[in-house]
């Protein structure tokens, strides 16, 4: 109870200035002669929101799908190519300046050679967010892997603890609030991956649910898609922020 | 009384009595005090950007088992290195070092280190952090976890066991890292600095601790851990050791090796008598190298 209070006390100026701005749209499209496709009162986005000829639920769960599968992918690269890099310098040397290429390139430009090797579906848009996702995760987890006190090494050194112990014991959990921080990157990235993918080659999901107004002049379905997208979107970094909550919380505090 | 307190648990599983003889046999010869550490003229050279730069040099001396040293120095005179190079983590580049009389060529296990800061690991609990060594070294830390909790109850830490080290202050957080230094009963401490970041007074309080811990009171001198101390601070030096070795500036060498003949157990009061004062002033002249007289003008 006193929490709600302290939570809505902090939160008010935002309640009000987003209540403030949903007046004036609809003031500004209600009484200021703007046309509906150009942009759609907040009430009839609402209605598009719940009813209209959308059927949602399968490009929700579509979009959703790709987003997890994306950030789940990204992360498990990720780590094992961060892990990888603190490991051995052979291995650093050589996948790090390949990594950087790769992170260089712009992803939007591959998703048509994805629609060509892939075809449509799911799986080439879940590659897409991956394959933006991936990159802080990996450069995290190296960096957290080896941000450890030379002195704490030196301890291990003393009591000649092998070098998976260390990382089991010292680095791995060193580099988690590193990896979960990147993590957050990923979660937004995926989105973003995920919708680009849609965008190119698709026939559900909420980018598709984009693109095929842009035909039919149905604007206020496009802002619904959008809200949908960036409900999932919130729904996939709230998840993360709470997992690092639970699993690092000695790490509160530090992004 | 206080001996009955600590007696035996810096040595678990036997009394006082029974380990000056069963202990660590090969640190005494019978009626002789031994030598734990020997060094023989250990040098460092390293290899800096341009040139070479030495580091130590010539450094020749012994350490008795049971015996407190500590080395003072100005910054960057190769003490801490010369600490690391006994413990067989940095190779020295010249001379000999043997540990309990084996020869040091990398890293030796039977060992505490204390360094200046605590670097308890944050996500484990004192209790944990205090456990490592043992988890480290591949032995049972259930087994160890009875003594683990007798160390922090002798360090005034009982009731943090199960704490993160965040919610413990600077001075408590150094306690448990002594903790986990004696964890595996070492007979050898090796410490850095460890009070060096911490206020004047918790450093004091500390000083008093360790000497507590050490077995000052309650120990026979050959049942003690023989200890390395490294210090800024002369005041400390002369506080806790039996000798205190000066180093001069880079490249480091033994300056002087004086021997502290204030009496065991060290109290508060040691720390306003004329001794202690002469013995600073001593170690002060010999580090600036001003003769005896020469301060005054």
């Amino acid at each position: 109870m006193t929490k709600f209070a302290g939570l809505s006390r902090q939160y008010w100026p935002t309640l009000v200035l987003f209540a403030f701005l949903l007046a004036s749209w609809q003031a500004a499209v209600s009484f200021g002669g703007i046309r509906e496709y150009l942009l759609p009162a907040p009430l009839s986005v609402w209605n598009a929101l719940w009813h209209g000829d959308t059927s949602w639920g399968q490009h929700i769960w579509a979009t959703t799908f790709e987003i997890i599968g994306a950030f789940v992918l990204a992360a498990g690269v990720g780590v094992a190519l961060g892990v990888a890099i603190a490991w051995s310098p052979l291995l650093a040397n050589a996948l790090v300046p390949f990594l950087v290429f790769v992170n260089t390139l712009p992803k939007v430009a591959i998703a048509p050679l994805f629609l060509i090797w892939m075809g449509y579906g799911i799986f080439p848009n879940m590659l897409m967010g991956a394959l933006i996702g991936f990159f802080p995760v990996v450069i995290n987890t190296a960096v957290g892997l080896s941000q450890v006190e030379a002195d704490m090494l030196d301890l291990g050194r003393v009591f000649s603890a092998p070098k998976w112990k260390i990382f089991v014991k010292i680095r791995i959990p060193n580099a988690l609030p590193y990896i979960l921080s990147a993590l957050k990157i990923t979660a937004t990235a995926a989105v973003v991956g995920a919708i680009v993918g849609e965008f190119v080659a698709s026939q559900r999901g909420l980018g598709y649910v984009i693109v095929t107004t842009q035909s039919s002049m149905n604007t206020s379905v496009a802002f619904a898609s959008l809200i949908w997208i960036s409900a999932v979107g919130l729904a996939l970094y709230g998840a993360v922020v709470l997992a690092a909550h639970l699993w690092a919380p000695w790490a509160e505090g530090v992004d | 009384m206080q001996g009955c307190l600590f007696e035996g648990l810096l040595h678990p599983g036997a009394d006082a009595q029974e380990l000056t003889s069963n202990g660590h046999p090969t640190f005494r010869v019978s009626g002789v005090t031994s030598r734990l550490i020997d060094l023989d003229k250990v040098g460092m050279t390293y290899q800096a950007a341009s040139s070479p730069v030495e580091a130590l040099a010539g450094i020749s001396m012994s350490v008795g088992a049971g015996e407190f040293v500590s080395l003072v120095g100005p910054s960057g005179c190769g003490k801490s290195t010369l600490l690391r190079i006994v413990a067989g983590l940095r190779p020295a580049t010249a001379g000999t070092i043997s540990v309990a009389g084996r020869r040091v060529t990398k890293p030796i296990d039977d060992i505490g280190m204390v360094f200046q800061a605590p670097i308890l690991l944050k996500w484990r609990t004192i209790l944990e952090n205090v456990l490592l060594p043992a988890e480290l070294a591949g032995k049972d830390a259930g087994a160890l976890r009875g003594r683990a909790l007798e160390l922090l109850e002798m360090a005034e830490l009982h009731g943090f066991a199960d704490k993160l080290p965040r919610e413990l202050s600077g001075g408590m957080q150094q306690r448990a890292s002594l903790c986990r230094a004696l964890l595996l009963d070492p007979p050898l401490l090796l410490m850095d600095e460890p009070f060096g970041a911490l206020d004047a007074m918790t450093r004091d309080d500390l000083a008093l601790e360790l000497l507590r811990i050490w077995g000052e009171l309650d120990l026979a001198r050959e049942a003690r851990k023989t200890v390395l101390f490294v210090t800024h601070s002369l005041p400390e030096a002369v506080f806790l050791s039996d000798r205190v070795v000066v180093m001069s500036p880079r490249p480091g060498r033994i300056a002087a090796d004086l021997r502290i003949d204030l009496p065991r157990p060290r109290t508060v009061e040691l720390r306003a008598t004329e001794a202690f004062g002469r013995l600073n002033l001593e170690i002060f002249r010999t580090l600036t190298g001003r003769t005896v007289g020469a301060t005054s003008s």
